[in-house]
């Protein structure tokens, strides 16, 4: 093995480590806003997916264009989401907002089940590649990884910088202290839980402009947001994005050592290890 | 003991049994109306297995409140030990499901003392964790045949008297495992053991007050509930005579387990019998129902099961939250006395 090798491993596990960090940043949202876990994140994923297989395949849509639509539809399906299964359990216990949540998983996958069946579904996307040393990244994954960091800035700003954005980290500390000072918090609940599955779907939508995906794709993603999550501390986007950036390159160079289908095993003994001896992951809560 | 004199405990067992044992009912002819008893044996022992599967599933998340995501991993593993001792030394495949069951128990006494030390989501998240690591894990393992997993030779049916006879024999077992399931269900839920599960699920800090040891009674109450499921793929397994990760570890079932528990009513014994027959035979129904046609759509039911699942778990969830027997205790007290 030579330093190239581990070099172009890297590079792949970084461009392809950001993306799962933008998905795992939703879900790491939701919780830390309402304390719930949201188990229809994967078939939001895949959702993200498909928005951009039809409107590529069967109108002919730019990808990229495609993407776009991807983050409005996100955001509306999660605020009716919210609305539908969440709001009325959102004080009761963990349990029942995790069983309604899956609820809605099951709807999901089952109607795109029902739709485009189980096979595997891809998107040709034409970009040029660019050569470093002798290493080739790929145009597609250079384009995927603007997009995420657009989006991130985006909503860095947005949370940091507006006052809706700001009336969410209010309600995600004190939601009772936050409806005094008059924001209601109905309202910025839905848009939370709305801002977490479009960060879901724009994942989704730059997945599948690298890989192949078929409807029962969402759960892989959704069990690695999870990894990444608790790697970065339940709550906390920053650690959910460089979560992310560890567990892409942990991938990535751990193929180098050892046969592909080990990595799932690491992966999940990590995440039961981190749960059990840092709880709060490896980046501390939010 | 004072549970083997009440009523309802016996009638529950009873009733189970009657209904387990219809299909040689109607083979002694004592049923002439039951004409394919074949394919009702073939339900029923898919049905016992649910309900075994949904009442192990509520000693640990109905009784004691950790919602345990990932408990089809001891289904998996009692599956992968017995039909690795009964293909490998020719173990009786009933010596084999009870070693099973030991060793799946012990797991989980290992897995149980660190992990339910976490508290609500986290622990169901470690358990989905722990779930998909083992399917992972049995992916690589060699020994056990990797991601092609293991097969019988056909031989190994021979000492049983064939494949029709290791099939009853299957099949009776099956039934033994569910009345035992449901009885330790009942025992448990009627004893102070019972009791202190139940003060852990309200309030584990209180409970620890009325001088229970969360800790201990958590572990032995997870030590149970993973004993039923690894005698229950244990003896499905061996019938079905091929093992393989994804179908031991699916995730999938294990959910539908609790989505069974809900229906019926987490926290009682007879929820969970209910909540898996009603969901069991909806889903068949659902399956084998003829594709409906819309204009030029034509709709193909037997994927709709999912969301049909999705829906009912959405309305329980929001609105049913005792699920069906604990709605009928609520509104009909004068059941409880039956209706445990």
């Amino acid at each position: 093995m030579g330093l190239s090798t581990l070099f172009a491993s890297s590079i792949d596990g970084l461009t392809l480590g950001f993306i799962y960090g933008l998905a795992a940043m939703g879900l790491t949202l939701i919780f830390g806003v309402m304390r719930v876990i949201n188990l229809a994140h994967g078939p939001v994923i895949m959702l993200g997916m498909y928005t951009v297989f039809v409107l590529t395949t069967e109108m002919g849509m730019n990808p990229y264009l495609a993407i776009v639509l991807a983050v409005v539809l996100g955001l509306l399906l999660g605020v009716v989401m919210y609305f539908i299964a969440v709001h009325k359990v959102i004080n009761a216990p963990e349990l029942t907002t995790l069983l309604a949540t899956f609820a809605v998983n099951l709807m999901i996958v089952g109607t795109a089940t029902v739709i485009f069946t189980t096979t595997p579904h891809a998107i040709d996307v034409q970009l040029p590649s660019f050569q470093v040393g002798p290493t080739t990244i790929l145009g597609t994954r250079i384009v995927a990884v603007l997009i995420a960091g657009i989006v991130t800035a985006a909503l860095y700003y947005f949370l940091y910088r507006t006052r809706t954005g700001k009336s969410i980290r209010a309600v995600a500390n004190n939601r009772a202290g936050a409806e005094l000072m008059g924001i209601n918090s109905s309202v910025i609940l839905g848009l939370s839980f709305g801002l977490g599955t479009m960060l879901a779907a724009v994942s989704g939508g730059l997945i599948s402009t690298l890989f192949a995906f078929s409807v029962l794709s969402g759960s892989v993603y959704e069990t690695k947001s999870f990894v990444i999550v608790v790697l970065g501390g339940l709550g906390n986007p920053t650690g959910a994005l460089l979560g992310g950036i560890v567990l892409g390159v942990l991938e990535a160079i751990t193929t180098i050592f050892m046969p592909v289908a080990w990595v799932p095993v690491i992966e999940y003994v990590i995440f039961v290890l981190i749960l059990l001896v840092r709880p709060t992951g490896l980046f501390g809560a939010r | 003991m004072r549970s083997f004199r009440n009523l309802s405990f016996w009638l529950i067992l009873l009733v189970v049994a009657l209904v387990a044992l219809l299909p040689t009912l109607a083979d002694s002819a004592a049923l002439p109306f039951l004409t394919n008893a074949a394919t009702m044996r073939e339900n029923l022992f898919l049905l016992l297995m649910l309900v075994t599967l949904a009442s192990s599933i509520n000693i640990i998340m109905g009784y004691t409140g950790y919602v345990s995501f990932g408990h089809i991993v001891f289904f998996g593993l009692g599956g992968y030990f017995a039909f690795y001792l009964v293909q490998t030394y020719s173990v009786n495949v009933l010596l084999a499901a009870l070693a099973g069951g030991i060793g799946a128990s012990l797991i989980a006494t290992l897995i149980g003392i660190p992990v339910l030390r976490l508290r609500g989501a986290y622990f169901a998240l470690a358990t989905i964790g722990i779930n998909e690591a083992m399917r992972a894990f049995m992916n690589n393992f060699d020994p056990f045949g990797g991601a092609l997993g293991m097969f019988f030779n056909y031989a190994v049916y021979d000492s049983y008297g064939g494949a029709k006879n290791a099939g009853e024999l299957a099949y009776y077992a099956m039934i033994a495992v569910t009345l035992a399931t449901i009885a330790t269900s009942f025992l448990i839920k009627k004893s102070k053991f019972g009791l202190g599960l139940l003060a852990i699920r309200e309030d584990q800090d209180a409970s620890q007050v009325l001088g229970i040891d969360p800790a201990r009674a958590k572990v032995i109450a997870y030590a149970i509930s993973a004993f039923f499921p690894a005698l229950a793929g244990a003896i499905f397994f061996f019938k079905n005579g091929i093992i393989e990760p994804g179908i031991a570890f699916d995730l999938q079932r294990s959910i539908e387990g609790l989505v069974m528990v809900m229906l019926g009513g987490y926290g009682t014994v007879t929820g969970p019998i209910v909540g898996a027959v009603v969901y069991d035979r909806l889903r068949s129904a659902l399956i084998t129902s003829p594709p409906i046609t819309l204009g030029s759509l034509t709709v193909n039911l037997s994927n709709f099961h999912l969301v049909v699942a999705g829906i009912l778990l959405l309305l329980v969830v929001l609105f049913v939250t005792a699920g069906f027997v604990g709605w009928l205790r609520n509104r009909f007290p004068a059941v409880r006395r039956f209706l445990e």
